[in-house]
């Protein structure tokens, strides 16, 4: 008996909440909700299914490369790929993107080289990629900062006159990224009430993968997240987060809203993270395998496929076809990530500032002294050098 | 003030890592005093992400060793409500880029509660963060934000660099009445060392003479001890004779002990991973300047991370002080 422990309502949350909206049951059936309808055509239906394919060899690549020890280390986002390629596909390329640190797939659809992603976690840049033709904000690492960031970008849509136009085309829509866990972040809520404040144009799309590292939602919250929006003034909708198909119309609902000047909207993409929180993490030490398995069930990319086979709308050859092409895209990721350059130390000097300061050009220089004064001695590597003489 | 921990006659002198020394230290204090409380993320079933808490939750139960929601505010602000209802809250900060969140609650609220109450409510809570790099890690994970708190009246600030001191100091820093910044340097969590239970601990704000030299003293802290220590043992092949003080305490600053060190040596250097201005070289040198001018047969020198923020990993190496640079400013010291 524990007494910090006892609010009545902890680790009793449903693992198959009713509560959400659906287009595809596990199964690949599909069916109808009373407010969110599907709003594609069988050739988006494909993209979905290709994407989340594509999506998932990415993934598989990460993990493996960290193994191979070519990445420092890699977060999967193995299970969440319908709550991404739905999110991802519901907008246009003028709205903005805040990520997380696992929003591989939205950003991979966004635009962003698998190269570029993966620098960060083989340690030589930190999200240093185009936000300005992808309209995709750098990762951020510190949980739930991101939220804030893309609230003020949203209020800057809204100073620039590009909400709630009578021509749809200049209107434009931020959606921000955030976890289970970071809805604890003080930041976190205040995203919200800003948002709700100001009327801003941010969509916050939160997949409750149900994990925290090691902690389940059970430990940040006693009612589903979604419900916590109406507290703070605006819309929340419960989506299932491995169904793609309800995934991009309560999206795509949200955004358009949002672009319209209906003001900000909450997401709670209900998924689960099949894998470990990193490859650091070892998840047997906090969660049962029983646990993974029931999940393993609702696999984001067998119930559109099983859909689209039985529908008639591909068939074994077009899976062949898909097949190759992940074949092909993993060669493409593995040689992006070996070609990757490791930067020269000097050059960490020349960012630091917009103007840099005579002070840290004394620095470089310092540092270029000392470096250049093992070429003269012929040694390639100050850690070679380093390590003479001395057993670790 | 909470019991301070005693040595134990017919105790264990055992080799532990770093971090289960740690976790030793931390066991002792839950079992010495029970309104000792760990919290913070991922620290009760998991164990911690490095495993420090491991075990402990298992043995003294949730309400001791609590998982707390995501937000290093509210873990240390909750911290500071325990504390005034009598608890000794420990609580972890998962890495050193993380405590920022918290950074309000811990220089406003927890280093000035003692002085605003006109010294009648003490805040013993203790901060723990593992802290500094080398470890291959991602952005966040490997700074070293002590001057923030060394810089901050109220507030203490210590760091082991042994698995002997990591035992006794964390016990020691949770007896403290006053709030203790309790470095941990994550990159000699797995270095193994004696843990003597048997004889009591040096006091917790004391610097250590950990080499014994006569030509220059180098002072470091926490993970830079190690270096340090190799460091000297490369300049003896070459006739340098380099004493190393461990500062153990970064606020207070045990200057007697420094001061003594760089009497005999006439030459000092410090050496730390953070980042060089108004770090805490900077601080030494001021102080050596006032002690010892006259003394003194060369500038204070200082060995240290640049001022740019941490570097991607691949190139982390050029960033930390090594063998290299700390035995080049020991010829520019000498030389002078
Ligand atoms: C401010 C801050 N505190 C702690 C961490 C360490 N940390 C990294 S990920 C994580 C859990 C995040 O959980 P959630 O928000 O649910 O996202 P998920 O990892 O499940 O995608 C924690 C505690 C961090 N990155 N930032």
């Amino acid at each position: 008996m524990t007494n910090l422990i006892g609010h009545p309502d902890h680790g009793s949350f449903e693992r198959d909440p009713q509560d959400m909206v659906q287009l595809l049951t596990p199964e690949g059936e599909r069916v109808e909700h009373p407010d969110f309808a599907w709003c594609g055509d069988d050739d988006l239906a494909k993209q979905l299914l290709r994407d989340m394919v594509l999506a998932r060899r990415f993934d598989v690549e990460g993990t493996n490369l960290q193994r191979h020890g070519e990445l420092g280390v890699w977060p999967p986002a193995l299970g969440q790929e319908a709550a991404q390629v739905g999110a991802a596909h519901a907008m246009r390329a003028g709205d903005h993107v805040f990520p997380t640190y696992r929003e591989h797939v939205v950003c991979l659809l966004r635009g962003v080289t698998p190269a570029d992603m993966l620098g960060i976690w083989r340690g030589t840049t930190q999200s240093a990629w185009d936000t300005v033709s992808t309209n995709t904000h750098m990762y951020t690492l510190v949980i739930g900062a991101q939220t804030l960031h893309a609230t003020g970008y949203a209020m800057g849509l809204q100073l620039d006159g590009m909400v709630g136009n009578d021509d749809p085309e200049r209107n434009a829509g931020v959606l921000a990224f955030h976890g289970d866990g970071a809805s604890s972040q003080g930041d976190v809520n205040e995203s919200y009430v800003f948002a709700a404040s100001y009327h801003a144009p941010v969509v916050f799309f939160c997949q409750n993968n149900q994990w925290a590292i090691s902690e389940p939602i059970t430990r940040q919250t006693t009612i589903p997240l979604y419900q916590r929006a109406m507290g703070f003034g605006f819309p929340g909708v419960r989506v299932d987060g491995n169904d793609v198909l309800a995934v991009h119309a309560v999206t795509s609902w949200a955004m358009e809203r949002a672009r319209q000047g209906q003001g900000p909207a909450f997401i709670e993409a209900f998924t689960y993270r099949m894998g470990a929180h990193t490859t650091a993490d070892d998840p047997t030490k906090y969660r049962l395998a029983e646990e993974t398995e029931h999940w393993r069930l609702k696999d984001p990319i067998e119930r559109l496929r099983a859909h689209l086979l039985r529908s008639g709308k591909i068939d074994d050859a077009w899976l062949a076809e898909l097949d190759d092409e992940a074949e092909q895209f993993g060669a493409e990721v593995r040689a992006a990530c070996h070609a990757l350059p490791v930067p020269k130390f000097s050059e960490i000097f020349a960012t630091v500032h917009a103007e840099s300061t005579a002070e840290l050009e004394a620095q470089r220089e310092q540092y270029q002294t000392w470096a250049d004064s093992f070429e003269s001695i012929g040694a390639d590597s100050h850690g070679a050098a380093n390590g003479q003489g001395v057993s670790p | 003030m909470s019991a301070q921990p005693q040595a134990v006659p017919n105790g264990t002198k055992q080799t532990l890592t770093l971090g289960k020394a740690l976790n030793a230290g931390l066991r002792r204090a839950l079992e010495a005093d029970p309104k000792v409380l760990l919290a913070g993320e991922d620290i009760g079933r998991l164990g911690g992400v490095f495993r420090i808490t491991e075990g402990l939750q298992k043995d003294f139960g949730e309400d001791r060793v609590i998982d707390s929601p995501l937000a290093e505010s509210g873990i240390v602000g909750t911290a500071v409500g325990l504390a005034l209802r009598g608890y000794r809250p420990v609580v972890e900060m998962q890495f050193d880029g993380f405590v920022f969140p918290a950074f309000d609650q811990i220089t406003t609220q927890v280093a000035k509660m003692h002085f605003r109450s006109g010294g009648r409510i003490p805040m013993p809570m203790v901060i723990r963060i593992p802290y500094g790099g080398g470890i291959g890690s991602i952005e966040h994970h490997s700074e070293s934000p002590e001057t923030y708190f060394a810089h901050t009246p109220g507030l203490k600030v210590v760091t082991c660099s042994t698995p002997h001191d990591a035992y006794w100091m964390i016990q020691q820093a949770i007896a403290s009445d006053d709030p203790v910044v309790f470095l941990e340097p994550k990159r000699r969590y797995h270095e193994r060392g004696e843990v003597d239970e048997t004889t009591a601990p040096i006091a917790l704000h004391q610097a250590q003479v950990v080499r014994h030299g006569s030509d220059v003293t180098l002072l470091a802290y926490g993970p830079m001890v190690k270096t340090c220590l190799e460091a000297a043992a490369v300049g003896a092949d070459e006739g340098r004779f380099i004493e190393v003080v461990d500062l153990r305490s970064l606020s207070p600053i045990d200057m007697v002990t420094v001061s003594a060190s760089v009497r005999r040596t006439k030459r000092a250097i410090v050496v730390h991973e953070a980042h060089r201005t108004l770090g805490l070289g900077a601080e030494l040198a001021a102080r050596l300047h006032e002690d010892l001018f006259y003394v003194m047969e060369s500038p204070v020198l200082r060995v240290t991370g640049y001022d740019t923020p941490y570097p991607p990993s691949r190139i982390e190496e050029d960033y930390l002080p090594n063998l290299d640079r700390i035995l080049d400013a020991v010829d520019e010291s000498m030389s002078r």
